[in-house]
C-alpha cells in the first residue's frame, strides 16, 4: 500500500514500450523508416498525456523524471523572467523536487516566500494573492501533496495568478491519473506530470507549458523537444508514457472509488485508541490516507507491517537519511516525535477491500507491541 | 530503508528479549531524545557487582529497539566493570553491523547501559 512511491508498470504499458527497444529503435530525428516509426510514437504519446491533462499537444515537453519537470519549471521561468523580478512564491509542503530548486535559486539572489498551511495541510489564496509583490515572477503550490494527500485550491489561486499576469505552475505528479485534471480549468500556465506514478515506467515525465509562456531551457544540445529540453528522446519510456496516460484516462472512474477503499481504511485504522488522520478529512486524494500514533515511531511500524507483507511509507526521520523530521508534518504543525509515528498507506487498482480488512486487523497488534516497547506510552 | 539491515539486527528487532522495566531497579539510564526519534530507557537489578538483570524500553527505529535488545542481552550477568568496558562499536559488532546512518543516532543502547550502571553507583554511594 505505497502507491504514491511508485506503481508497477502495467503489462499493456509493457508492451506497447517493448517494440522501440531493438525493432523500432532508430532515432526520431532521423528521416528513414525506423526513426519516422519512433518519432510517431512520441507523437502519439504526447497527444495522450495532453488529453489527460486537458491540453494541446504542442504544449507538452517530454522530460527524464517529474523532478526535472519541476526544475524546468521554476528555474526555466525564474530565468527567463529575471530581469522582470526575483520573486517566487510557493508553499511549505512542497515535494523537495520544487522546494529545493527554490533554495538553490535563493543562494542565486532570488527571493521566495514559503507560505504555510492550515493544520489540515491546506494552503489559502489570500495568503497567495498577500504575498504577490511587483516583483513576483511565480507561483508554484502543488496540486496534492504526496505526503498527507491534501488537494490544494489550484482553480482559486490560479484566478488570482491570471488577474496579476503571473504564471503558475503546479506539481500534478500526485493527481494525474487519479483525479480529472484540466489545464484551463485550474488556470495553469506550467503542470510537471510523471510517467511512474500512473502505472508507466520510470525515467520519464512531462511539463505542461502554456501556449505564450516560454522558459529557459536547462538542457542545451540538439534543439530536441522545441529547443526546449535536448536530448535524444527516450521512445520507449515516452511511447509506455503514452499507453499509460490513455490507460489512467479510462480508469478515472476507478480511481475514484478507491476513496471508498480509503475512507474504510480511515475508519477502521482509527479504532486504534490515540490514532490521528494527518490532512484534510474530505479534500484529499481518493487513494491517500495518512496516520499518526502516539509513542511509536513510524519504521518500526514499516518494518513490522513488512513483515506481514504490507508495503507503507513513513514521514519520521528514522527512513530518510536527513535525519529530520518530515517537513509537511512539521509544517502542519505536529511535534517532531508525533511526525516520527506517522504511517503513511496509499492505495493503488489492484488492492481490494480484503487488502483493507487484512490492514485493519494486523495493525492495532503492531501498534500494540512497540507501545508496550516504548518508554512514552503509559 | 530497511536496506543494510543485517538479519541479525531483523531477528532482534522482530523477537526483542528484556523488554520492560524492572520496578525495583537499581539503575536506570535515560538516553536519546524524541526529537530525534530515539528513545531509551535501560533499568538495571546489580547484585554482588554483577547485572543480575537488565530490561528496556525504547521509542524509534528498528536500529534503536534491536541495539537496545541485544546491549541487553549482552550486559546481563556481567560484571559493573565489563558491562561499562561495552561499547557501541561492540553492540554493533554483535548485530553483524548496523548502516552507516544509524550508527550515531540508533546506536545509544551502550550510552543507556553504561547511564544506568552510572545512575546505581552514584545511588549506593560508590561514586
Amino acid at each position: 500500500m505505497d502507491h504514491s512511491a511508485t506503481t508497477a508498470v502495467d503489462p499493456a504499458v509493457r508492451d506497447a514500450m517493448i517494440p522501440y527497444f531493438s525493432e523500432k529503435f532508430g532515432n526520431p530525428s532521423s528521416l528513414y523508416t525506423i526513426g519516422r516509426e519512433a518519432r510517431r510514437a512520441i507523437e502519439e504519446a504526447r497527444l495522450k498525456v495532453a488529453d489527460l491533462i486537458g491540453a494541446k499537444k504542442e504544449e507538452i515537453i517530454f522530460t527524464g523524471s517529474g523532478t526535472e519537470s519541476d526544475n524546468l519549471a521554476i528555474k526555466g521561468i525564474a530565468y527567463r523572467n529575471r530581469k522582470k523580478g526575483d520573486h517566487i512564491i510557493t508553499s511549505s509542503i512542497e515535494h523537495h523536487a520544487v522546494l529545493n530548486p527554490c533554495k538553490y535559486l535563493e543562494a542565486q539572489g532570488f527571493k521566495v516566500t514559503y507560505l504555510p498551511v492550515s493544520r489540515d495541510g491546506i494552503v489559502n489564496p489570500a495568503d497567495v494573492e498577500a504575498a504577490i509583490t511587483p516583483k513576483t515572477i511565480l507561483i508554484s503550490i502543488m496540486h496534492a501533496n504526496n505526503e498527507i494527500g491534501t488537494i490544494q485550491p489550484i482553480e482559486e489561486i490560479g484566478k488570482i495568478a491570471k488577474e496579476k499576469n503571473i504564471p503558475l505552475h503546479t506539481d500534478a505528479i500526485q493527481t494525474a491519473g487519479k483525479i480529472p485534471l484540466n489545464v484551463d480549468a485550474l488556470g495553469v500556465n506550467l503542470l510537471s506530470v510523471s510517467a511512474h506514478k500512473m502505472y508507466g515506467p520510470k525515467g520519464v515525465g512531462a511539463l505542461y507549458i502554456r501556449k505564450g509562456t516560454t522558459v529557459e531551457p536547462l538542457l542545451h544540445g540538439g534543439g530536441h523537444e522545441r529547443n526546449i529540453r535536448s536530448s535524444t528522446e527516450n521512445v520507449a519510456g515516452i511511447a509506455g508514457f503514452g499507453k499509460a496516460a490513455g490507460l489512467a484516462k479510462e480508469r478515472l472512474p476507478q480511481e475514484a472509488r478507491l476513496a471508498v477503499l480509503r475512507d474504510s481504511l480511515i475508519r477502521g485504522v482509527l479504532e486504534i485508541k490515540e490514532s490521528y488522520l494527518n490532512g484534510h478529512p474530505v479534500k484529499r486524494l481518493p487513494n491517500n490516507a495518512n496516520f499518526r500514533f502516539s509513542y511509536i515511531e513510524g519504521e518500526s511500524m514499516i518494518l513490522n507491517l513488512d513483515m506481514k507483507g504490507v508495503a507503507a511509507s513513513t514521514g519520521s526521520a528514522c527512513s530518510s537519511t536527513s535525519l529530520e523530521p518530515s517537513h509537511v508534518l512539521m509544517a502542519i504543525g505536529l511535534r517532531p516525535e508525533e511526525a516520527h509515528g506517522s504511517l503513511r498507506l496509499t492505495l493503488g487498482l489492484e488492492n481490494s477491500q480484503e487488502d483493507v480488512d487484512y490492514v485493519v486487523s494486523i495493525l492495532p497488534e503492531i501498534v500494540n507491541k512497540l507501545r508496550m516497547i516504548s518508554p512514552l506510552a503509559r | 530503508m530497511t536496506d543494510g539491515y543485517s538479519e541479525k539486527v531483523m531477528e532482534h528487532f522482530a523477537n526483542p528479549r528484556n523488554v520492560g522495566e524492572i520496578k525495583d531497579a537499581d539503575g536506570i539510564g535515560k538516553v536519546g531524545n524524541p526529537v530525534c526519534g530515539d528513545l531509551m530507557w535501560i533499568y538495571i537489578k546489580v547484585k554482588d557487582n554483577r547485572l543480575e538483570d537488565v530490561k528496556f524500553k525504547t521509542f524509534g527505529c528498528g536500529a534503536a529497539i534491536a541495539t537496545s535488545s541485544m546491549v541487553t542481552e549482552m550486559a546481563k550477568g556481567k560484571t559493573l566493570e565489563e558491562a561499562l568496558k561495552i561499547t557501541r562499536g561492540d553492540v554493533a559488532e554483535a548485530l553483524d553491523g548496523l548502516p552507516p546512518i544509524k550508527m550515531h543516532c540508533s546506536n545509544l543502547a551502550a550510552d543507556g547501559l553504561h547511564a544506568a550502571i552510572k545512575d546505581y553507583l552514584e545511588r549506593s554511594g560508590k561514586k
